[in-house]
């Protein structure tokens, strides 16, 4: 292994040191096995698909020079050039709609929306035309291409930059969204949606940017495959993206109070992997699904939906949702009252019939 | 900040070089195209007209959902394939059919979208155009990515983007036009202005003294060219691919032409213009003018003029009986193309639409 170990010096602190090894250093067919945070194994990522695969460039906004401003992108353009990974003008439509030309034409863009809503002015390229090129055209035109977006709260961001935005995307027919939970899948998931025929909106969780993990370079992720992240017996906790770490600090303190909660990563939010979902809640007739987006005619609302209509007949109680409130997301100060805690999914398990 | 370069500016007048009349016009900076260009231009708007009236008709009669057509603007749609070589690409929007056609497109597939039979009717890597585009501007956007990837490849591919003067006021026109010239990528900006977004007339789109004005502001030229004029839009337009291909950058074009019919046969155009404005095109029609030409200077006789009608009418009989079959359409192609690998829920609604099948036809 020619690489220097992560330093374990960083902190909080994004800016410092998250980037790729000097340029020369990587091996594409090598790989490592690491402590680092989820900025680092997405860093990791795209340097590792960059260095794969001529066809992969990288755009956005301040992802040059700055590195992003998750320094996501950091030390891609010093190692890659110009060409593969750069800076474009201020415009997200644009930024995704010529990503799109580029598809059409051989070519694989990993753009960088800088947050979640200041990627509303893509909507329009996103719904009609990445979601749709490969159907209006029988399949002659794929659009293997991943929009990245950071999302979700917990950082004490402003208004709009703080939204979680995914419900909009998971409603649009041939879009993949793909959201981790922990630097391994950050790793692996992104991979498999860079080598993904199809197009993948691929939400990160802000607030897990700097969450710290084993990263195994060799592991590949199934891009439909749900995953179990935490056996347990009595009860489902359903999650995705910023909410796993929510979910498996509920079955923490269920532990403590005596009930074996499994927990569930669904990491591809669509299409959902129902098989993984559905089996799991047949394991222990309960089930509560947690995320931080506005419950109303959310992923969460889906989900709730699905275990509903497969898994009925074993349901010992309503499937329950904890989730952000119908609000716009709340201002930092706010934050604390509006974001799904431990407590709440404590609450929501206890109220699940378990005196019967 | 550097000094505007006034040599951006478009013209005060459009570039013509054949009047209404049929009389060539010199111009001191666009040559008039040779003879057999402007024969094969003359054939290629013979076929043109007919496309559109016979699209008219089909619509008419129940079998095209709708057609927006380009009658009056067969120039635009003639000029613009023409201008492009081989390995080059068209990105089309709705009304641009004969374009699409011209590039080579069998106009049965041409009018798969608009027939209702699906979105598109054709693969794009086999013709050099992309889909035809329905929201407005969308397209200009795709045409610059397409382009900026050929550049990184150093591929020759000159792209050519089309839109009206209602796009002009998109959002993603002017992120277009912006991307191309800081990228320096080989596009041409082809923008229809034939009068109307559907009933708006240009003056609620821009205050801007013409459209080709707006590319100054992102540092490239603006030309301006008579719409209804093949021979100036064969040379503007090509000086504009030449540009893009030397790696000069992109250019706007915008040629003043008008749409002699309704939106489409959804609209009624007496609402919002005048038939004497609409009549006053008529002697500006985009055939006349070079057919005179080309008779007065003896490269049209009556035996080329009556191959021409012949292979028109050839090509509407066909796209007559292409229209008047009804292919069988599969309910499973719903589910096929949507991943390119379907999904177990995919596969199961397939399975439902299939099972709904079976018994409506059990009980048929």
């Amino acid at each position: 292994m020619d690489r220097h170990p992560r330093t374990e010096t960083r902190g909080g602190d994004a800016a410092a040191g998250s980037g790729i090894d000097a340029p020369g250093t990587a091996s594409t067919a090598e790989h490592v096995v690491e402590t680092m945070t989820m900025a680092a194994a997405l860093n990791r990522a795209l340097a590792d698909a960059l260095a794969e695969d001529e066809r992969v460039l990288v755009f956005g906004e301040d992802v040059g020079a700055l590195g992003g401003v998750f320094r996501i992108t950091d030390g891609l353009t010093a190692r890659f050039g110009e060409r593969r990974c750069f800076d474009t003008p201020l415009a997200e439509s644009g930024i995704v709609g010529t990503a799109v030309g580029m598809a059409m034409n051989g070519l694989i863009p990993v753009v960088e929306m800088q947050f979640d809503a200041f990627a509303l002015p893509a909507f329009e390229q996103v719904v009609s035309h990445v979601a749709k090129l490969g159907n209006r055209t029988r399949g002659d035109v794929r659009m293997p291409m991943v929009i990245r977006i950071p999302f979700g709260g917990g950082i004490g961001g402003v208004e709009h930059h703080c939204d979680s935005s995914e419900a909009y995307y998971a409603h649009t027919p041939g879009l993949t969204v793909v959201s981790p939970s922990n630097p391994q899948d950050a790793y692996s998931l992104l991979r498999a949606a860079i080598a993904s025929p199809d197009p993948v909106i691929f939400m990160e969780p802000k607030k897990l940017y700097w969450s710290k993990g084993v990263v195994d370079t060799s592991i590949t992720a199934d891009l439909r495959r749900a995953s179990v992240v935490r056996e347990g017996s009595d009860v489902t906790l359903i999650s995705y993206g910023p909410s796993v770490a929510v979910a498996l600090e509920a079955a923490e303190a269920l532990a403590a109070e005596g009930r074996s909660a499994q927990v569930v990563d669904v990491r591809t939010l669509t299409p959902f992997d129902d098989e993984t979902v559905s089996n799991a809640v047949r394991g222990t007739g309960r089930a509560v699904v947690i995320a931080e987006a506005p419950g109303f005619a959310s992923v969460a609302s889906e989900i709730q939906a699905r275990v509903f209509e497969q898994c009925f007949e074993v349901l010992e109680a309503p499937v329950r949702r904890v989730t952000g409130f119908d609000t716009p997301f709340a201002s930092p100060k706010f934050e604390h009252w509006y974001l799904p805690d431990v407590d709440r999914v404590l609450d929501a398990v206890d109220s699940l019939h378990w005196e019967g | 900040m550097s000094t505007p370069d006034t040599s951006l500016l478009p013209r005060d007048t459009p570039v013509q070089l054949i009047d209404e009349h049929g009389t060539a016009t010199p111009d001191p900076d666009y040559a008039l195209p040779s003879a057999e260009r402007l024969q094969q231009a003359y054939a290629s708007l013979v076929n043109g007209r007919r496309i559109n009236d016979q699209c008219n008709a089909l619509v008419r009669q129940g079998r095209l959902a709708v057609y927006p057509s380009s009658n009056g603007q067969e120039a635009c749609q003639v000029a613009a394939a023409l201008a492009l070589a081989e390995g080059d690409w068209l990105f089309p929007t709705y009304r641009d059919s004969v374009s699409v056609i011209a590039r080579g497109v069998a106009p049965e597939d041409a009018m798969v979208l608009l027939r209702g039979d699906w979105h598109s009717g054709y693969n794009p890597h086999a013709f050099g155009v992309a889909p035809q585009s329905t929201p407005l501007a969308t397209q200009l956007l795709h045409a610059v990515g397409f382009a900026h990837a050929a550049m990184l490849r150093g591929e020759p591919t000159v792209v050519l983007a089309m839109c009206g003067d209602g796009a002009t006021s998109e959002g993603d026109f002017h992120e277009a036009m912006n991307f191309a010239a800081v990228f320096k990528l080989p596009v041409v900006f082809f923008v229809q202005n034939n009068e109307f977004a559907i009933s708006v007339p240009l003056s609620r789109q821009t205050a801007a003294p013409s459209l080709a004005h707006k590319a100054i502001g992102y540092g490239m030229p603006g030309r301006r060219v008579d719409g209804n004029d093949v021979a100036a839009l064969l040379a503007v337009l090509q000086e504009a691919v030449d540009r893009g291909r030397r790696g000069d950058g992109p250019t706007l074009v915008e040629a003043h032409t008008y749409r002699m019919l309704a939106h489409t046969n959804a609209d009624d155009d007496t609402r919002y213009r005048e038939r004497d404005e609409v009549q006053a095109w008529v002697a500006r029609d985009p055939l006349s003018r070079v057919r005179t030409y080309l008779r007065a200077e003896e490269l049209l006789d009556d035996a080329a003029e009556a191959a021409m009608t012949e292979e028109a009418e050839g090509i509407a009989a066909e796209l007559r009986a292409a229209m008047n079959a009804d292919p069988e359409l599969d309910p499973q192609e719903l589910f096929a193309h949507v991943f390119a690998e379907r999904p177990a829920s995919l596969e199961a609604q397939w399975e439902l639409l299939h099972d709904e099948i079976e018994r409506t036809e059990a009980g048929a």
